[in-house]
């Protein structure tokens, strides 16, 4: 009886009433939401970049400018940058430093990490909980707590006599570094490995692999989205850290790009040489930038590994 | 021979059936191959952060000497042991300094500066992420372009973004030519507090709002559209259904930022300058004692510090249940509620690997 009520009713829609209803009448609010929704992600993209277009357009305007409050660089000029490089701030030297720290940390990091990795993604052991509770709280405490014993022991002092004068050498960096760089790599990649299904590992050792083989040959080569998207964000906490790099390089040829920064002086001394320190700020920036452009797609990915399964 | 191959992968799947754990033949009883693996990594994590701990917990025992050794009349070299007298000095008041809080000793100050720069900052960090997640989850098109766009204040190091905002916030810059005030930011004042907030916030609250949108987007369409169903308003749906199940994504993430902004170092030392006591923290008054052979004094501070992240970081845990280690193996745990996605966990681990990535 109700079917056949229902059936009438659609006899008597004329073709514009079907299609005014196929085609759902968004609500004078939900439009309002959407608009609101775009301008909202205006006002963030603006939040975020607004202060970095301070720094690039500072960077490009006369050097004797360094404070003008125009919001266009006029005249335009790239004396700025030339300054950054002059034999003086030895800016270069700098950046050399810090890709060096940078880069053997993050290997060294990786090399550890991967193995760690792996472990605690796919084994199952005793004491598991407590060696994650380790890493996490090594990624957790104040790197402050490293610098008074390390700087009295890396400057040989008493009673450390013993021990290499190591000021000023890239190993003061580096080893440090890693307190931070590897609890951080073993987390994100123990996240990766779990995405991946164990069964992929099964099939291959069905076919007759090692279980070596079946993570080197299998496991890995899925993984590298996530070692890759490690290696940078390993890479940037390294490239970026400054307190380490501070207490323990003062040597000017020595020093990472971020210590050389926060020490650039003026040629007269006293004021403060803005257009040369936001010029290097742009340097050291930009390829981080580029490089999270390229991590961000790499993170996409990572959080929507899952659908391998 | 079709059944000999076919045995092996049907034994593990009806083991598993009914169990809380699955068998996994790759990994059951290999507890050794475990920790040969796990060794290297555990090795160095002990020798570049445990030894350094303990030997900063020594360190604090010990004072270096200074003056004239009475016995040979020479200048002392070495140190001498002073028990927990680094650590009393602290309630004796030895150097009052004047900062915002009135005239103290200049530990309380640093003190008191990491307390409130970190409430404040986390604060206005937590608010202004979730409302960023909001909006972002909200969006159909153009998430890529905002995503990329709050990377950019992560990926630029904490010591560059110090100098850019000394130049904003400098007495002739731009930020008092847009708010058309003489106020002296940089000079060591009030004000130095509050733009030192603004600068720590403009970093890391994009961060909060990526980590609070990987925690929106586990959550099940259906659920809203229950709760539509249902009659309930948008406020409503936003108190009962979001905040609750972001929560264990959000805490975890104003965990991992109040951890990292009680250590604060770079911004007050690149943008107002080190020794300047409104905005001294711990980290900074440290290393000041450090970089001047105080490595006793400075030792006890750096030991006060990690003793008050670690409570902070159990208060966490215990209180508002912050899940940081979030192993679904892990056999003590305590199973999450049923009606909580499975694919939550997952979500989480990630959050908490980009977690550990803006802390520096």
């Amino acid at each position: 009886m109700s079917t056949t009520a229902a059936d009438v009713r659609e006899e008597h829609l004329s073709k514009e009433e079907v299609e005014k209803l196929a085609h759902p009448k968004r609500p004078a609010r939900q439009r309002l939401g959407v608009v609101a929704s775009y301008v909202g992600m205006g006002f963030i993209v603006l939040y975020c970049i607004i202060p970095f277009y301070w720094m690039v357009v500072s960077s490009l305007r006369l050097p004797s400018e360094g404070l003008s409050t125009e919001f266009i660089p006029n005249p335009a000029s790239v004396e700025n940058f030339k300054a950054v490089f002059s034999p003086v701030n030895n800016f270069g030297r700098s950046l050399i430093n810090s890709v060096i720290v940078a880069g053997t940390a993050t290997i060294l990091t990786l090399i550890f990490g991967i193995i760690a990795a792996y472990a605690l993604a796919r084994l199952r052991f005793r004491g598991k909980v407590l060696v994650l509770w380790l890493i996490m709280a090594c990624s957790m405490f104040p790197i402050i707590i490293l610098i008074p014993p390390l700087l009295k022991l890396f400057s040989s002092t008493e009673p450390f006599t013993w021990f290499p004068y190591w000021v000023n050498t890239y190993q003061a960096v580096i080893l440090p570094s890693l307190s931070f760089a590897l609890p951080l790599a073993v987390w994100n990649l123990t996240a990766f490995f779990k995405q991946l299904p164990v069964e992929l590992e099964q099939a291959a050792m069905v076919d007759g692999c090692t279980p070596g083989v079946a993570f080197r040959k299998v496991i890995l080569p899925l993984a590298a989205p996530g070692v890759f998207t490690t290696a940078i964000i390993v890479f940037i906490g390294a490239w970026n850290e400054f307190l380490v790099a501070l207490t323990f390089l003062q040597d000017k040829n020595m020093q990472t790009a971020t210590v050389a920064i926060s020490k650039f002086t003026g040629t007269t001394g006293f004021d403060t040489p803005y257009g040369t320190i936001m010029a290097a700020g742009v340097v050291v920036t930009v390829p981080l930038i580029l490089a999270v452009l390229v991590f961000q797609r790499r993170i996409v990915a990572g959080l929507t590994a899952g659908g391998v399964k | 021979m079709a059944t000999a191959t076919a045995e092996p992968r049907s034994v593990p799947a009806t083991e598993g059936d009914g169990h809380k754990h699955k068998k996994n033949a790759l990994s059951d009883g290999q507890g050794r191959l475990a920790w040969i693996l796990l060794a290297p990594t555990l090795i160095v994590i002990l020798v570049v952060a445990g030894i350094p701990v303990i030997m900063s917990l020594r360190e604090s025992l010990f004072q270096t000497n200074t003056g004239v050794d009475p016995n040979t009349g020479l200048i002392a070299g070495g140190e001498k042991f002073v028990g927990l007298g680094n650590y009393t000095n602290i309630f004796k008041g030895g150097d009052i300094v004047q900062g915002s809080y009135g005239s103290m000793d200049r530990f309380w100050n640093a003190f008191l500066n990491t307390t409130f720069i970190t409430i404040v900052c986390v604060i206005l960090e937590t608010v202004i992420g979730v409302a960023m997640a909001l909006i972002m989850a909200k969006a159909f098109r153009g998430r890529a372009l905002v995503r990329a766009g709050i990377l950019v204040p992560w990926a630029i190091p904490t010591i560059v973004s110090a100098l850019m905002w000394k130049l904003i916030f400098d007495a002739n810059g731009v930020m008092n030519k847009i708010i058309g005030k003489q106020i002296l930011w940089l000079a060591d004042t009030g004000a130095s507090f509050w733009a030192i907030v603004v600068a720590d916030t403009w970093k890391t609250a994009a961060f909060i709002g990526l980590l609070t949108l990987a925690g929106l987007q586990t959550i099940p369409a259906e659920v809203y559209e229950a709760a539509k169903v249902d009659g309930a308003t948008t406020w409503q749906q936003f108190v009962r259904i979001t905040l609750p199940m972001v929560k264990p994504t959000l805490v975890v993430a104003v965990l991992f930022r109040t951890l990292d902004t009680l250590r604060m170092f770079d911004l007050p030392y690149g943008m107002i300058g080190p020794g300047k006591y409104r905005v001294e923290t711990l980290s900074i008054f440290s290393y000041q004692e450090a970089a001047q052979t105080r490595y006793g004094p400075a030792a006890a501070y750096a030991v006060v510090l990690f003793i008050y992240v670690l409570l902070v970081a159990f208060l966490f845990v215990r209180v508002l249940g912050a899940d940081v280690i979030g192993d679904a193996d892990a056999p003590k745990k305590k199973r999450r509620k049923k009606t909580e996605p499975p694919s939550e966990e997952a979500a989480i681990e990630t959050a908490i690997g980009e977690g550990i990535g803006g802390a520096h």
